[in-house]
């Protein structure tokens, strides 16, 4: 057999027919099911009288519209209770596990993914977010789809896709103390544009990205939709099977050995030939900051901001000409040193144990600036027990900040967590899309480190001055 | 949802990376059914706070009543893997979008509800960028769009959708025909999973 990368490997271990002038039928392993982008989808299985084919390879949680505040109280907006309401109705109905608002296992979908094992090497996993890429981090392809394809999971589990070109993101060299995963995908989305990985599925590969932890490569994996990748990943190799071994649903025993040898296949052969090549040195990064309404339009923290007169392109110009407006700053200014008013620890992101620690690294010992409201929210039940039990809860609370329940929070404002019209925001979630975080409010996207900086000084701040 | 031919006037939102954040920002998305959604569309651009139209906003100037076709910059429905943003646009009347680029999920989720998305080159694209209101042709069999000057230029399509939007073909349909090969997909890999 011709030498093929890892993508194409798990797309021919997954074909179930390939009808001729159809796109192929491909097998989905694990479908993760939330509140959101599903209801619509049983609706249509309830209309047409189908049953879910695999519910045992079905997991459903509550995330995007669940309250923050707590697990018990009533949820107090009408139209988030009934959603919440429905997908339980929903799972119950068709015989899916949930994990629902009082589960110890509840979280954001893509953080419970992997932390119970579900997510595993050489897998084919959807769901309807977009953000499903972060479970390529163990090297699984996993797709970002809509509400008509939860409902084609549901009733076939398969999915009718043609196949994507690989795009390889090289990363080499040792970050500088103050830089992390997050700084990486920034940079990289800054170089390529928000389209630049549209119709391919990104293989990170490189000597930084085997010595990141498989956290790390799930908040880069996290954000190949903000390069225009429906799927990014990571082959799996010791720091995989190590993080994988001994979670809930990994196999175990003899089938643990065999599933390890099977999963040591998938890695891109030598000499496979990728349709686009992206080299980056981890070495030359700064922390990374964005000023724009795109993920794209982020600068290293001593950069400057881009004077739209230097772009010649007259639709680039007017697209930054409104970004510049909207977010209201200056051309040619610095970022760092701008006042702001909120800063927000979470998301699929950077809302696991080692975002926390990092957080909470910098802000011990110092109190969140009085201008600052801070809000922590863990990306699952089982991070916040974590994080309580190293008494990080308590770093947090003891500055200022405020400690939440699990849940997607201020990344899109859905559950009540929002920005106020104005406000400017460091957030270490994945989108600064205009109202993103809230109607009006100004969304600049960071790393965990550059975020608790930013809240103890209340301005944009360069985290290595801390450290 | 079945697509031939349209003849209709053109709204033009000249604007790149127009993200489904923006087509249907996330509080409309509690709903449970498709229903209403069209209130949502382009919500922040569109109005005011108070509900008033924003009368700059190109869907709210006279001469786009009645438009079926929008027109926007590069990589239109960039983001969020929503598909209340296809609903929303076709629930005001939208059947087609132009555009140089749309963004992978956007561009399967519109197919699925009848809204075509057509790619022309820059040339022709920036012909449209100038003409809001003007009357444009599209012809789905001969994959061509018909520009306010009269040229025709042709836009890519895969066969498949091309298929399914002509004769109306439901792809759920398709896919529960090949329920025997899936069943014997399943016989022969076998999944360690078992989360029920």
């Amino acid at each position: 057999m011709s030498v093929r990368t890892i993508v194409e490997k798990i797309w021919d271990n997954h074909v179930v027919t390939q009808q001729p002038g159809a796109p192929a039928l491909l097998y989905i392993d694990l479908h993760l099911v939330h509140e959101v982008t599903s209801p619509q989808a049983f609706s249509t299985l309830r209309e047409r009288g189908l049953k879910v084919r695999r519910p045992d390879l079905t997991v459903a949680t509550m995330d995007h519209s669940t309250p923050t505040y707590s697990r018990t109280l009533p949820v107090l907006d009408p139209a988030g209770a009934a959603q919440l309401e429905q997908m339980e109705k929903n799972c119950t109905d068709f015989g899916i596990r949930l994990y629902n608002r009082v589960s110890d296992k509840q979280g954001i979908v893509h953080v419970i993914g992997p932390e119970q094992g579900l997510t595993q090497p050489g897998m084919t996993i959807t769901c309807g977010d977009s953000h499903t890429a972060t479970h390529g981090a163990v090297g699984a392809l996993a797709f970002g789809i809509g509400t008509s394809q939860v409902g084609h999971v549901l009733a076939t589990q398969c999915l009718l896709q043609t196949p994507s070109k690989t795009y390889a993101i090289q990363v080499d060299g040792t970050l500088k103390k103050g830089v992390a995963a997050k700084d990486i995908i920034l940079a990289v989305i800054a170089r390529i544009g928000i389209g630049g990985g549209t119709g391919c599925v990104f293989e990170y590969v490189g000597s930084t990205i085997r010595g990141l932890s498989m956290e790390e490569r799930m908040t880069i994996c996290n954000m190949s939709i903000e390069g225009g990748a429906r799927a990014g990943l990571v082959a799996p190799d010791d720091t995989t099977f190590q993080y994988l071994s001994g979670r809930e649903f990994a196999p175990k025993g003899a089938a643990w050995d065999a599933a390890v040898t099977r999963w040591k296949q998938l890695p891109t052969d030598e000499g496979a030939e990728y349709a686009k090549h992206l080299r980056l040195d981890a070495g030359e990064l700064e922390p990374m900051v964005t000023f724009g309404t795109n993920p794209g339009m982020g600068i290293p923290i001593s950069g400057a901001i881009p004077d739209p007169s230097s772009v010649s392109d007259p639709m680039a110009k007017s697209d930054l000409l409104k970004a510049l407006k909207y977010m209201d700053l200056e051309p040619g200014k610095p970022l760092a040193g701008h006042p702001i008013n909120v800063v927000f620890v979470g998301s699929c992101t950077n809302s696991r144990i080692s975002d926390l620690r990092a957080a909470a690294s910098v802000i011990k010992g110092r109190k969140v600036n009085p201008k600052v409201r801070m809000l922590v929210v863990p990306g699952s039940q089982q991070v916040k027990k974590q994080a309580e039990a190293e008494g990080l809860d308590k770093i947090f609370r003891e500055a200022g900040a405020d400690f939440r329940e699990a849940g997607c929070s201020m990344c899109l404002a859905m559950n009540g967590d929002q920005l106020e019209p104005g406000e400017y925001s460091v957030s270490t979630s994945n989108r600064n899309f205009e109202g993103r975080q809230g109607k009006g409010g100004r969304t600049l996207l960071a790393s965990p480190l550059t975020a608790a900086a930013s809240a103890v000084t209340g301005v944009v701040t360069d985290v290595r001055t801390l450290l | 949802m079945k697509f031939d031919n349209l003849e209709s006037k053109t709204v033009v939102i000249p604007t790149d990376n127009i993200d489904t954040d923006q087509i249907i920002p996330a509080r409309y998305l509690k709903a449970i059914s498709k229903d209403g959604l069209g209130d949502g569309l382009f919500r922040d651009w569109r109005f005011n706070a108070d509900g008033t139209p924003k009368p700059d906003f190109p869907m709210n100037k006279p001469e786009a009543k009645g438009a079926q076709i929008l027109v926007s910059g590069d990589n239109f429905g960039c983001g969020s893997s929503r598909e209340h943003a296809p609903w929303a646009l076709t629930q005001v009347g939208f059947r087609a979008v132009i555009s140089t680029s749309f963004a992978d999920i956007f561009r399967g989720n519109a197919i699925k509800n009848g809204l075509l998305p057509v790619i022309v080159p820059p040339d022709a694209h920036l012909e449209l960028l100038k003409s809001p209101g003007a009357v444009v042709k599209i012809d789905l069999a001969k994959q061509t769009v018909t520009l306010p000057g009269g040229r025709a230029v042709e836009f890519p399509i895969d066969g498949f959708s091309k298929h399914c939007l002509l004769e109306g073909v439901d792809e759920l349909g398709y896919m529960l025909q090949q329920q025997t090969a899936i069943a014997a997909f399943e016989t022969s890999h076998p999944s360690s999973l078992r989360v029920a």
